[in-house]
């Protein structure tokens, strides 16, 4: 039994599926960002195990991009997550819905 | 030599101003000192310019002012020519007595500076009009005219009746400009431009005679004669007007601007020459005119209202002689009218002073012993328009009918008519004069009539000698007058000559009709009682033949029907639908939307998964088709 492209693709479906219903459900902001981050690895497994089979380095050039947008957005996100867990001692983002039109 | 010409607009335009804004300072009665004195020196500078052509050292000569809307050949320039020279003198002229003659008129008047504000802003209007050197200039001149005419036949705003007058008289004049208008486009869009000179000498070159786009325009032209100079069908404004203070009547509603229709045919004469139907065409409408509003003045009661008639009547008769290619003819005949009737109806004005505003002449008679100046002068008007030799009427009434009799065929039953009128122009003037001046008093006890203030007479002396000499500017054996404008009407040939003894043969006629019409009223109305003046005649007749009902049902009420559909029905319904629609229907989707925006990431992030979903799908089953 060889581990094929198939199961890195089919692992990367059901991690993103994950992060996806994570983002869906979850109220808790940080919860939040981690299925986020899930959804961006699950990619960038994808991106990598392709590249492998197809022999194209493009791939594996795009996931180190993705990586480090990943961090820079993580340094944002959570230090905005932090300013509002300051002002109002929750990471609910259901309550955060002042903006509405 | 003629750098001083633009004066002649701006002095009046000056007095205008200043009456406006500062009259109330001057107070009475230096404002109307000085609306008279800018007039006065206007009419000095007119006649030093125009001196050269009496003698006939002058050149026509065309000053330009400033560039105004060069591309259309329409700049602020000034045509002087013997046309445009004897305008002005009449209109600054006659314009200046009228202003003195206002300066006691108007007496004790609340807005007394205002009305000379008006007056001098009508003379400025009109002499641009007159002194245009292309039809842009001379259709804003038209238009100001019309703005102060409207201004003055309204000046005693608080009575309905003058505020009605006004707009009745604007608003029928409208429907003038608009031919006025049209024509003006067509020509532009046949000659590329505006400018008089241009296309007097283009059109004989680009048209032969009877052409049906030279045709097209004279008879537009025409339309917009006919609001302005009172013709059917636009006269019925022209009686209204009388509403206004009598001086104005005078000045615009019978010597000069009613005559700006008259002056505009002589001007385009070249082009009329051009189209030999429209030239049918005017002078039969002009005698028509003439004929039905000498029938309807005979009956009138109001002084002010038999003069107005009489004016229309003139007025056609003037159109007749223009009609007929007798331009000089038609032109002296606006000339001695200017002087007549402005004395008619300054003596009519001295009358009314004097009666303390009455104007039915039912309650007049045996004014001659209080009043014995307005007497005199008034009658030799009355002489003049009758036709009686030798008074100014004589002279130019009789030239135009020759006129029209040498054209022969149809212009021989124009002729006829236009003597039958002149018999009818004779009775009514002698019945009003008659039940005027003479007879018994039948004016109440009450009422005291005096002789008006000197600066109400001398008008009246100076219009009145000009009304007794005036012919002698122009017999058969003297053409003075014609040779002064011979310059103005180059290139249109002059009407054919009659023989002498035609000619005396014509006068004889004439002079016989009048007679006949004076000693008809005379013998009817010098006497105690009035007779009656009952019976379908006189009762249609006082009511001008119902031509007013006649437009207010069939023209003015379907127009108010149209308006009030489009008022009541087309803007609430369907323009305000269109707008309200678009908005309700912004508004709908909208709010339908707004229920997507919750403010919930988990919400946003759910309708971005399942966008996704979507667009995957789709790519999916349409396959190659991206």
């Amino acid at each position: 039994m060889t581990v094929t492209v198939t199961w890195y693709l089919l692992l990367g479906a059901a991690l993103f599926s994950m992060g996806v219903a994570g983002v869906m459900i979850r109220r808790n902001a940080l919860i939040m960002f981690m299925s986020i981050e899930l959804m961006l690895n699950s990619v960038n497994l994808t991106l990598v195990a392709l590249s492998k089979e197809l022999g194209l380095v493009e791939g594996q050039v795009a996931a180190l991009f993705v990586m480090v947008i990943a961090a820079s957005e993580v340094t944002v996100g959570l230090a905005i997550i932090v300013a509002i867990f300051r002002t109002r001692a929750s990471a609910n983002v259901d309550e955060l819905a002042e903006l509405k039109g | 030599m003629t750098d001083y010409l633009w004066l002649l607009v701006a002095l009046p335009l000056f007095g205008a101003v200043v009456n406006l804004f500062l009259g109330r300072r001057l107070g009475e009665p230096i404002a109307g000192w000085f609306g008279f004195v800018v007039v006065g020196v206007s009419f000095v500078l007119a006649a030093a310019a125009g001196f050269g052509f009496i003698i006939g050292t002058r050149a026509v000569e065309t000053v330009l002012l400033f560039t105004w809307i060069p591309v259309v050949g329409a700049d602020a320039a000034i045509l002087w020519d013997p046309l445009s020279a004897l305008l002005t003198l009449i209109v600054t002229g006659v314009g200046s007595l009228i202003h003195l003659y206002s300066i006691g008129y108007m007496h004790g008047d609340e807005r007394y500076p205002r009305f000379f504000a008006f007056l001098n802003l009508f003379i400025a209007s009109m002499l641009i009009l007159v002194l245009a050197a292309n039809y842009a200039v001379m259709f804003v001149g038209w238009e100001l005219v019309g703005l102060s005419s409207y201004l003055l036949i309204s000046f005693w705003f608080t009575k309905p009746s003058a505020a009605a007058a006004g707009k009745k008289a604007f608003i029928v004049n409208r429907i003038g400009d608009w031919g006025f208008l049209v024509a003006l486009m067509i020509i532009f869009a046949t000659f590329g431009t505006f400018d008089f000179q241009t296309i007097f000498e283009e059109a004989p070159l680009m048209f032969g005679v009877g052409s049906g786009v030279i045709t097209a325009i004279t008879l537009l032209l025409f339309v917009g004669a006919a609001g302005k100079s009172a013709q059917i069908p636009l006269y019925v404004w022209l009686p209204d007007a009388m509403e206004g203070p009598t001086p104005v009547s005078a000045l615009i509603h019978a010597a000069t601007m009613v005559t700006a229709g008259i002056f505009m045919i002589a001007r385009s004469a070249v082009l009329f020459e051009l189209a030999p139907l429209s030239g049918t065409v005017v002078a039969t409408v002009g005698v028509l005119t003439a004929l039905l509003a000498a029938v309807i003045a005979v009956a009138q009661t109001d002084i002010k209202r038999v003069l107005a008639y009489s004016t229309i009547s003139q007025l056609g008769y003037m159109a007749l002689g223009v009609g007929v290619g007798a331009y000089s003819a038609g032109l002296f005949h606006l000339t001695t009218h200017a002087f007549f009737k402005a004395l008619l109806f300054l003596g009519a004005g001295s009358v009314i002073h004097a009666m303390g505003n009455e104007q039915d002449m039912r309650r007049m008679g045996g004014l001659r012993k209080a009043m014995p100046v307005t007497f005199v002068t008034m009658g030799t008007a009355w002489l003049a328009i009758s036709g009686m030799f030798p008074f100014s009427g004589f002279w130019s009434k009789d030239e135009i009918l020759a006129a029209a009799y040498a054209r022969g065929d149809w212009y021989l039953v124009l002729w006829f008519v236009g003597v039958v009128v002149a018999l009818i122009t004779a009775f009514y003037m002698t019945r009003l004069f008659v039940m005027t001046f003479f007879g018994s008093r039948r004016w109440a006890d009450d009422i005291h009539p005096h002789e008006s203030p000197r600066t109400m007479t001398i008008p009246l002396v100076v219009l009145a000698v000009f009304t007794v000499v005036a012919g002698a500017f122009n017999t058969p054996w003297r053409l003075t007058f014609e040779h002064f404008l011979e310059p103005s009407f180059e290139g249109v040939p002059h009407p054919d000559a009659l023989s002498d003894g035609l000619i005396i043969a014509l006068g004889a006629v004439a002079l016989a009709v009048a007679t006949v019409g004076i000693v008809w009223g005379w013998r009817r109305y010098n006497r105690d009682e009035l007779p009656a003046e009952v019976g379908p005649f006189w009762t249609r007749s006082l009511e001008a033949f119902g031509v007013d009902d006649f437009y207010g049902r069939w023209i003015v009420a379907p127009g108010r029907a149209v308006s009030e559909w489009f008022s009541d029905f087309v803007d609430p319904k369907v323009v305000d639908g269109v707008t309200h629609g678009i908005a309700r229907g912004v508004v709908g989707s909208g709010s339908g939307m707004r229920a997507a925006q919750t403010g919930q990431v988990r919400w946003y992030a759910s309708a971005i998964a399942v966008g996704g979903v979507v667009l995957i799908v789709l790519f999916l089953l349409l396959g190659g088709a991206f």
